[in-house]
Parts: C-alpha cells; structure tokens; sequence
C-alpha cells in the first residue's frame, strides 16, 4: 500500500461505527486528542446494532458479579439522561416477567434475588390476576409474575447517531466504506491497512462488533471466537400497542431471554427474538421456520396480537461468544483493546463500557488531556412519546416543510427527510434513511410513499436511483 | 353548535370525489374534501391504461384523466378540495388535520371517509428471507414508474393473479422490465376470463397457479426467490431482481378504528350499511375502505348513495330510536357487505367474497336459531372479487332474526 487515508499517525484508531465504536468516539471527544473511526459498511449502524429489541435494560438479569451486569447497570444510569438530553425517545414502561406454569412461578422469587445481587431492588411479585390487570391482553395460562418497573424503551438507532453526532462535531473523522484487512505492528505504532488506504494508530479500539474475533486475529490474538447467534422480530400494526401496556417477558432460561413482546417508541410492537446459531457473520435473513415458532409462541402468549397485521419482520445477529461475560482486553505492551462478545445488553451498557475502556487506556498510558464536552447533540423527535414534527405549529411556522406529510403511515414530514439527508451524518442509503426518520418503516412499506422518498434522495444526494436501489451491481 | 362546513370528506380519490360532487348537486352548501397527496384523484392517477370511468362516466378513460375528469367535475360543482393535509383524527364531530399551514381543526355536521385501500406488503405476508432493494407493491411500483419515472430492474417476479396483477404487468412492461413469471396461491387466476392467456401473450410469462412464495433472497438487490408449489411442495428458484406483491387489499382503516368505530371482522372496513353507515351516526365511510376492493369507477358509483344517505340526513336523522343488526357470515365466505342493517328494512343490494375457490355453491339466509330462512345459488365464487348475492337473500335478511349468510 502506498497511500494513506490518515496522513498523520493518530492518537486512537476505532474499528467499527455500531452502539460501541460510536460510544468510544464520544467518550474520546472529551479528551485532546485525534481519534478515526473506520468502519466497513456505508453507514453508522449497519451491523449488529440495528437489529435489537431496543430495550433499555435495568441489569436485573444479568449473571452477578460479570463485566457485563457491572456495565449494564452503569450504563443505564448513564444512557436514561442522555436520551433525555438529545431529545431520544425513551419510554418508561416497566417490564412483567410473565410465568406460564408452576415450575416458572416457582422461579420468579429466585429471580428476584438475582435482581438483587446485581444490585436492582425495586421488583415485586404478582399474583396471576395482578399480572392480568396489568396486562389484560395476555393469553390463558398466567400463575404468577415479576414486575421490573425500571426496564425502558429507547430508540435504538438514534443512539448511536447521536454519539457519532457528537463524535464528528467535536472532531472525531469517521471513515465509511473502510475495511481494515492487515494490521501490523511499525514500533510503538499500529498500521492498519484497509481499502481507502493506510491509517497508522498509537492505539487501536476493536469495535468490529461480529467481525471483533477476525479483528483480534489479524492483530494475533485469539482469546475468543464470535458465534453469531440469529434473533427473528416480528413488528405488529400500531393498531395493536394498546394491547401492550409493558415489556412483556418469559422466564429465561439458560441459553436465551426468551420470546417476548415489547411495545416500541415507535408505536409497535414487537414480538421476539429467536435465537438460533449461525454460521454465517451475514446471515440476517428471516426464516420461515423462525417467523412460525416466533407466531406460535405469540399466539399463545397474546391470540389478540396475532390477528393484527405485520408491519415488518427482521433479524439481527448477537455478537455472541463462548463465554458468559464481555470480552474486553487490553493488550497492554501493544495499546490494542478488544471489546468482544457485546450482546444484545450493549445499547444498554454503551456509555458505561466506553468509560470503561478509556480507563484501561489510561492505566496503560494514555496521556491525552481532558477537555470540555460540546453541547449534547439535540435529535429528531421520532418517538410517540414525543411532540412529532408534524404536530409542532411553532416549527412548522417556521418552516412548512415540517407540515408537509410525505410517509403517511409513520407520519414523517418533508422537512424531517431533507434533515436526515445533510447535516453532520446525513442518510448515505435508503435504509439509513429510514432508521434516521421512519419513512417507509411503516404498514404499507412503501405503498404511498417509497417512490417520492427515494426520488427525493436521489435529488438531495446526487446520488443515482439504481445505485440506491441495488441496480448498479 | 357552529360548523365550518357541512361535510368534510376525508380522501380525494375516487369515491370522496364522487360523493363530494353528489352532495353538492343535492344542495349541500360546503363540501369540503381533503387529500394528503398533492393532488386529489387517488390510486388512478398512477395508472396509466384505460378502461377507467365505464360505469360511472360510460366512456374508457386511462387512469390520470379519469382522475382528471373526476376533480374538475367536483371543482365546477363547488367542492372544495384541500391538498397536501393529512388528516390526523377523526371523530363524530369532524376531523383534526395537518398542513403546511400547521395544525387545524375542522367541525362538521358530517363525516365521510373514503381512505382506500393498499395491497398488503411483503411483511404482512409473511415471507421470509432477506430484506434487500428490489421488492414492490403494485401501487408503488406505478408511482414508482409513471410519476417519479426511476429506474425499476430487469427481470421481474409478479406475485398474485387478481385483477390488479395485470395491470402490475403492463407497468412491467412499460418500465421495460421483463416478466418472469406470475404466481398464486390459488388455484386459478381471479381475474376476467382468459387472463392467464392473457399474461402468456402479453408478457410470455408463465402463470403458476397454487405457488407460493417462500423465501427472497439477496444482499443488497433481490437476486433470487423460492418458490413452492403448495401441493407437490415441490420448490424451485426464479433468478430476478424485482418481486411485485400485488392485490391482497387491506382497508386503510386506521382513522375510524382510532375514531372508535365498529369494525367488521371479515372485511376489516368499518361495520356499515349500503349507504355507508357506521356505528358512529355522523361518520359515515364510502368507497374501497368498506370493503376491499372493487375498480374505481364501482367505488365511485357506491359513493353516490353514500352521498344521498349523507344529504338526506342532514335534514332529517331518523335519530337513534332504529336498532340496528350486525350480518356475519359462515362456512367459506370471508366477508359480506353490508354488514349492518337496519332492523326491518331490507338492504339494496349484498356483496359476498369467499376466501378460496370452493365447489360450494348454495347461499342460505339463516337466522339466529339456526333456521334457514331462504336458500339459492351462486354462479361463481372468486376470491378477492365480489359478486352480488341472488335477490331473495338480500330480501330476507334483517327479519325476524334473519342475520347470518351462510354458504355450503
């Protein structure tokens, strides 16, 4: 390789722009120094972090004593008033551990324990007929309960563009469209070889999220191996959120949390995830077998819910690995951390887990000054919980673009989409435009409004419509 | 109490046209219909053949001008169009809308609500596989085309084989995309006769008949589909870049269900009589939002009586002393409509739809207890089109406890 994308060496180099690459960004925006961020898809948020339950999670079944309940915890506390401080939808709704037989009811007071031990006392045990009232939707079958009343509701995606809001705003240079292939050690450097060119690092951060084990190997470490493990969502009408009144969960059992069926900020609800092992770090596709059992179980958990429309069915993949807990190292004489194994739990921990880290960089060297934070980035109100643009006379008096309905279903404005297409991280692809706005997302997928949405992209961006949509391959 | 109009009408496609147009030619003085789009015509104006306006205007018009015609007419009769405003409410005393104007309120003595109908998406379908650029429905598919003219892909599945399937087809055609193949679930087309002949001369595409879509597939454009024949479980792959879901219409019933309006299981439109009647007196419904779906001009047609219903009451409401009978429907029918009668008076006229192809043929008016009242027979069942049931059903509904269509 000959040319670098970085001309100067860089004082920390992050591999992948999900839920924990864009976290380190931020937390590193707060310290004097220059940090790139290269990530391999064409946008923030292309990997293992768009496809969650979107929960944001008090810790309280977390394995006791791990990094992982540690930083839930942590992060929880930390994450609630920044969603709150960047205008993040976020909802509190409780969750109800919902036993379905006598063996599970018999399960709930030690779960409650457990919720102890990892420092979270505010559950209480319901009768059968207190979990009906709550939640008078649910199917035959219920013998007891567990309220968890701290357990939220967030937007997921807006997270993470948030924290790469702030990240490039405060100088952070992200590099999309950037695959690290080689990496190797010149001194007390790391060159990082990728498709745009060469970058060269005093530190490296392993954020690769399902490709971290390939990362840690090409750095030649092997501590752990990911083993993606495929969830199935299925999205119902928002007719049907008024079923829901809280996160609605089974009893876990050993390998999984379990099906469940959470309201979202959107207005939806979800009902999911599988979990099934893969092989194939891509393997993102829906199955048949999967929306069957996912169906099944909601029937019996919900028959109401079923007899509404699907809006949408997805599937992500958990950076799972062999182990129980996080796998965060810090390969001190080399300045390299790997931060692997993030489960579904890492929205939640993000904060905390960069926090975290930047310890470690400290306590092996890192020397960067701290410096004042720029203002928290103010987001786009996407939630249902929150004044819609749609609905903001002030706003819209100042400009009618917000007035000017484009998605019906979702009721996304005009002036919300060319927002999402300039600006500091401005949509680079239609999916991203639908997770920085909604349009599209919604009951008719694109019926009324998908052709309008993309000619406008086309136009906003420059970009052409067969590059959008596929056809240029 | 004080209005700012005597009927707002929510939805300038066909049906909302027409009934805005009918009530002002009965002498009501403020009409006021509002579309979300930017121009008031609905789903015809993206499609461009001919063969709208035959029942109601008795001439072959292509889509857009039909629409075309539909708006001048409601123009030169005083309606009032309002375009780009979403309505955001309803409720028995008028709507609650949005624009670029901000936020708004409007009363009125009546309500009539025409919003339509969509085809039911990929996901609501249930298919699995990825989630890759390339898949459409008909009515984006046409926008897509005709109006934003982009580029659409090359080769080219048509699921579905109802009559809007092959109107899918000819924009295939014209977007210079090649047909593959059309496929249903069902054992025969739904269309008119000699469609399938139709789709092989036309787009030399093979119609498979009781095929299923399993599973699509592709990373960023769909490359490939999984198709099963549903009898065989044979399963075999088309290389496309483009599926089209087409039909397999759904009300877009979101703004009575959240007004509060009964809804009726079968058609999933609001619980409604012939003359549009809903379960919230001043709210009445018109067109396809009823019940699923029929061509414009039919939706246009039946809006017209909406209308009437809608002008006559406005000077006189019977008032809430008339008990009301819901209709349901057994055996392999999936809705009939009207499914709301008025106790004692026998209906115009009643739609029926069957789920599948079936060999049951005899339709029973059968009452409560179970007794069949009056039994004849249907020429034909077709899935996703309706057909009008023979006279003496309708008479005999909605007497003496005579509330079920059963079919055997």
């Amino acid at each position: 390789m000959t040319a670098y994308l970085e001309r100067d060496v860089v004082d920390v180099a992050i591999i992948g722009a999900g839920v924990v690459g864009c976290a380190l960004a931020r937390e590193l925006a707060g310290y004097a120094c220059s940090v790139v961020v290269l990530e391999q898809a064409p946008d923030i948020c292309e990997g293992t972090s768009k496809a969650n339950t979107a929960i944001l999670h008090t810790g309280f079944d977390c394995v006791p004593g791990t990094l992982e309940s540690r930083l839930v915890r942590e992060g929880y506390a930390l994450l609630a008033p920044y969603a709150r401080a960047a205008h993040i939808a976020l909802e509190e709704t409780g969750a109800v551990l919902v036993a379905w037989d006598e063996e599970q009811a018999g399960a709930l007071e030690g779960l409650a324990q457990k919720a102890r031990d990892n420092g979270y006392d505010e559950t209480t045990l319901l009768s059968a007929s207190e979990v009906y009232q709550r939640e008078p939707s649910l199917g035959e079958g219920v013998t007891g309960g567990l309220s968890v009343p701290g357990e939220s509701i967030i937007d997921p995606w807006s997270v993470v563009a948030a924290y790469a809001t702030e990240a490039v705003r405060a100088g952070v240079r992200l590099h999309l469209n950037t695959r690290v292939r080689a990496i190797h050690r010149e001194g007390d450097v790391h060159v990082l070889a990728t498709n745009a060119g060469g970058v060269r690092a005093r530190w490296l951060l392993n954020a690769a999220g399902l490709s971290s084990s390939v990362v840690d190997g090409l750095c030649d470490h092997h501590d752990f191996t990911i083993q993606p493990r495929r969830g199935e969502l299925i999205v119902f009408d928002k007719l049907s959120r008024n079923l829901v009144t809280s996160i609605i969960l089974p009893v876990p059992t050993a390998r999984t949390k379990g099906v469940l069926i959470s309201p979202t900020v959107f207005g939806n609800v979800l009902l999911g995830p599988t979990a099934d092992d893969v092989s194939d770090p891509a393997a993102t596709a829906t199955t048949r077998d999967g929306l069957s059992r996912l169906r099944e179980a909601g029937r019996r958990m919900m028959p109401a819910l079923l007899e509404e429309e699907t809006t949408a069915a997805y599937a992500g993949l958990r950076a799972a690995s062999e182990h129980q807990d996080y796998q965060v190292r810090r390969h001190g004489a080399e300045n390299y951390i790997c931060i692997g194994g993030i489960r579904s739990t890492g929205l939640t921990a993000s904060l905390a887990l960069a926090r975290h880290v930047v310890g470690l960089m400290v306590a092996g060297g890192f020397e960067a000054p701290a410096r004042a934070r720029a203002a928290v980035p103010q987001m786009a109100p996407l939630g249902e919980s929150q004044q819609r643009r749609y609905l903001d006379d002030e706003l819209i008096a100042e400009n009618p673009a917000y007035g000017h309905v484009v998605c019906h279903c979702e009721r996304v404005s005009e002036g919300e989409i060319l927002d999402a297409l300039r600006g500091d991280l401005a949509a680079t692809g239609v999916s991203g435009l639908r997770r920085r706005t909604r349009a599209m997302n919604g009951r008719c997928q694109g019926f009324y409004c998908a052709a309008r949405v993309v000619a406008m992209m086309a136009e906003a961006t420059g970009s052409d419509v067969a590059t959008l949509t596929g056809l240029d391959g | 109490m004080s209005h700012e109009v005597d009927v707002v009408v929510v939805g300038g496609g066909p049906a909302g046209l027409a009934a805005a147009t009918r009530l002002r030619e009965r002498g009501v003085a403020r009409v006021l219909v509002i579309e979300r789009e930017a121009q008031a015509g609905g789903v015809p104006r993206h499609c461009v053949h001919p063969g709208f306006g035959l029942r109601d205007l008795h001439r072959s018009l292509s889509g857009p001008r039909y629409a075309g015609e539909l708006v001048r007419r409601a123009l030169v009769h005083g309606v009032e169009i309002l375009t780009s405003a979403t309505v955001t409410d309803v409720d028995a005393a008028g709507v609650s809308l949005t624009s670029m104007s901000g936020t708004r309120r409007i009363d009125a003595r009546a309500i009539v609500v025409a919003t339509g109908a969509r085809e039911r998406p990929r996901a609501a379908r249930h298919v699995a596989g990825d989630r890759p650029a390339g898949i459409f429905t008909t009515g984006q598919l046409q926008q897509w085309t005709y109006v934003e003219k982009l580029p659409v892909g090359r080769r080219a599945l048509v699921v579905g084989a109802e009559h809007v399937s092959f109107s899918a087809l000819m924009t295939l055609r014209h977007a210079g995309v090649a047909t593959v193949a059309m496929a249903t679930e069902l054992a025969h087309h739904q269309s008119v006769g000699g469609a399938g002949l139709f789709a092989r001369a036309y787009a030399r595409a093979p119609l498979h008949t009781s095929t299923r879509v399993l599973e699509i597939r592709g990373r960023r454009r769909v490359e490939s589909v999984v198709l099963e024949h549903v009898h065989s479980g044979r399963t075999w792959v088309e290389t496309v870049d483009t599926v089209v879901f087409t039909g397999d219409w759904i009300p877009d019933h979101e703004l009575v269900r959240r007004g509060g309006v009964v809804m009726d299981p079968g058609t999933l439109g609001p619980s409604s009589d012939a003359a549009g009647r809903t379960s919230i007196e001043t709210l009445y419904a018109a067109g396809n939002l009823m019940h699923p779906v029929e061509s414009a001009d039919v939706a246009a047609r039946g809006a017209r009586e909406v209308a009437d219903a809608v002008a006559a009451e406005l000077v006189h409401r019977p008032g809430g002393t008339q008990p009301w009978v819901t209709l349901r429907c057994e055996g392999p029918l999936q809705w009939i409509w009207p499914n709301r009668i008025m106790e004692g008076h026998t209906p115009p006229l009643l739609r029926v739809r069957t789920k599948d192809f079936t060999a049951a043929r005899t339709l029973e008016a059968v009452s409560v207890e179970g007794r069949v009242a009056v039994s004849d027979t249907l020429r034909r069942t077709t899935p996703h089109r309706s057909l009008r049931a023979p006279h003496g059903i309708v008479t005999a509904l909605g007497h003496g406890g005579i509330e079920i269509v059963r079919l055997v």
